[in-house]
């Protein structure tokens, strides 16, 4: 089953209601995503490239149920996950975790990485002891490039790159099927960018794991996706496979976001 | 170019000390700014990039936390040595800079116009009509309402619109030499574009030289005239774009290009610069 679908969106749409309206006015809402649908497949990644304000964090966050889902579904191997109370959710958020943009914001400081990675076994593996849920902080820090021995080290003492590989060991702590990166290397040096983006591939070969991959960088979505889909105003205007969306964009949008790559 | 350069800079060195220990940030740094020439370094975070252009002018701790050593000539003056006041009459008037974080750069409790204008009162004062001067270099960084721009705070603009607004600022006292600190890395790729347009446009019109701090290869080769490289504090490779693009010596310079994933040229895997450094390294054995 190399094709099989993971997730499913189908017609998402996320839309906040714009500030300053008022009681008795109904002010039209913001449509922050506006109607999106695509398929993960398992194991595959998925590309969301977009411009700021175009809505690609937004879908990503909806999928792991921080940004509210006004309509549409998400299909989970078969189960609608969209419109389920956090509560209920609970089970599937093992199986869907966020890799955030950036490393310096989305890790606690006065945490340790045992703490940081602990955190997420305990509510998810209350079987684990204490002494299992450091042998696996151990492995996972082995995992993403990182020194076992410097578990008791906090975020502080990392530098960038090594940040975002503790966020993807977080996330990889819960052994999901989908892991939604937002950014993961926009906010690094482009030589770090590389390896964090060679380890997320390695990552997926080793474990199957499939991506939704937010970012603003073409060249590197083109690199890592299976799938590109091309975000502007809470719409997706084109999709299809890397080769097709960057080789012969159809759509004027997918062309200006291409014109504005830097080449040589 | 024939002329006299701009901006002569030799064996430019920093190094901080605290609780007895010098550490170099960056030692041996050595270049020539023509008028009008755009200049880019380029390394890591922590290659010492920043901390050498920031010199320039000393924005960084007094003596003797931080020690500044060698020559930086502007126009045949030295300003190394300088003292903090004189030195308040360069930074801005003639060598201005913008940073990396539009959005932290600014006072978020001030207007973007009223923090023009402190720096065109600070360093022109010469000026009556301010206001109009504010406008003016909002106008000229592409700003289509000037006046509204200047009547908002910092958190009512975007990314891409207060980058413009710090630019505006830098041009607002006519600088000889625009210092611009990872100018885009913050932003889009389509607002990076328009901004790195805008900067070319400047450079143009004005003559002004533009010493261009970036990780980023792509933007060196189209936006700059020359470049060096620094690792480590150290600049590793010197020379025009085409020269230290098109066959670059360094390893580090190699493998600095080779990490950059390129439209249209899918690899299996990036390399990445300890791949390139592993293979100079066998390649010397």
């Amino acid at each position: 089953m190399s094709t099989s679908t993971l997730l499913e969106v189908q017609g998402l749409k996320v839309h906040y209601p714009r500030p300053g309206a008022g009681w008795f006015s109904k002010a039209d809402p913001v449509r922050a995503v506006d109607g999106v649908s695509f398929v993960v497949p398992r194991g595959k990644t998925v590309g969301l490239v977009g411009e700021s304000g175009s809505g690609k964090t937004t879908t990503g966050r909806a999928i792991v149920k921080l940004a509210p889902v006004s309509a549409g579904k998400i299909i989970w191997e078969g189960v609608d996950i969209g419109q389920m109370d956090n509560r209920a959710f609970l089970p599937w958020r093992k199986k869907v975790q966020m890799v955030f943009q950036d490393p310096y914001g989305s890790l606690n400081p006065r945490a340790d990485i045992l703490g940081i990675l602990s955190e997420p076994l305990e509510i998810h593996f209350p079987q684990l002891n204490r002494s299992d849920r450091e042998a696996r902080c151990a492995e996972l820090l082995k995992k993403v490039g990182l020194k076992p021995e410097q578990m008791r080290r906090h975020p502080h003492e990392f530098s960038g790159g090594q940040r975002q590989r503790i966020g993807i060991a977080r996330a990889l702590a819960v052994q999901p099927e989908l892991i939604v990166c937002d950014e993961p290397v926009s906010a690094l040096d482009v030589s770090v960018q590389a390896s964090v983006v060679n380890l997320l591939q390695d990552l997926q070969d080793e474990l199957g794991v499939a991506y939704l991959f937010i970012a603003h960088d073409l060249a590197v979505v083109e690199h890592i996706s299976h799938h590109v889909l091309v975000m502007e105003k809470g719409l997706v205007v084109e999709q299809g496979s890397p080769e097709q969306i960057l080789g012969s964009p159809e759509h004027p949008y997918t062309r200006t976001l291409l014109d504005a790559v830097p080449k040589f | 170019m024939a002329e006299q350069p701009l901006l002569r800079v030799r064996n430019l060195g920093v190094s901080f000390r605290s609780g007895g220990v010098e550490s170099m940030a960056s030692c041996g740094v050595t270049y020539d700014l023509s008028p009008g020439e755009i200049l880019a370094v380029v390394g890591e975070s922590g290659s010492g990039k920043s901390v050498s252009a920031l010199a320039l002018t000393r924005l960084l701790p007094p003596e003797p936390a931080c020690m500044i050593t060698g020559s930086v000539e502007l126009q045949g003056r030295e300003l190394v040595g300088l003292s903090e006041t004189e030195l308040t009459k360069v930074r801005g008037k003639q060598i201005a800079y913008i940073f990396q974080e539009p959005g932290t750069s600014m006072n978020p409790v001030y207007t973007v116009g009223f923090q023009i204008a402190e720096a065109v009162k600070a360093h022109r004062p010469e000026i009556s009509n301010v206001q109009s001067t504010v406008e003016a270099s909002l106008d000229a960084v592409g700003i289509r309402e000037p006046a509204r721009a200047a009547a908002s705070y910092p958190h009512e603009l975007s990314g891409g619109m207060l980058q413009r607004a710090m630019i505006a600022m830098a041009l607002a006292c006519d600088p000889k030499v625009l210092v611009a600190d990872e100018p885009t890395t913050a932003l889009d790729v389509t607002i990076q574009k328009q901004i790195m347009e805008l900067l070319a446009r400047l450079r143009k019109e004005r003559g002004m030289s533009i010493l261009l701090i970036t990780h980023n290869f792509g933007i060196v080769a189209n936006m700059a005239d020359n470049v060096f490289v620094m690792n480590q504090g150290r600049v590793v490779e010197q020379g025009s774009v085409k020269a230290v693009m098109g066959s670059p010596q360094h390893p580090y310079t190699r493998g600095l290009i080779g990490c950059i994933p390129r439209l249209g040229q899918r690899r299996r895997r990036l390399s990445t610069l300890e791949d390139a450094l592993r293979e100079s390294e066998t390649q010397r054995k």
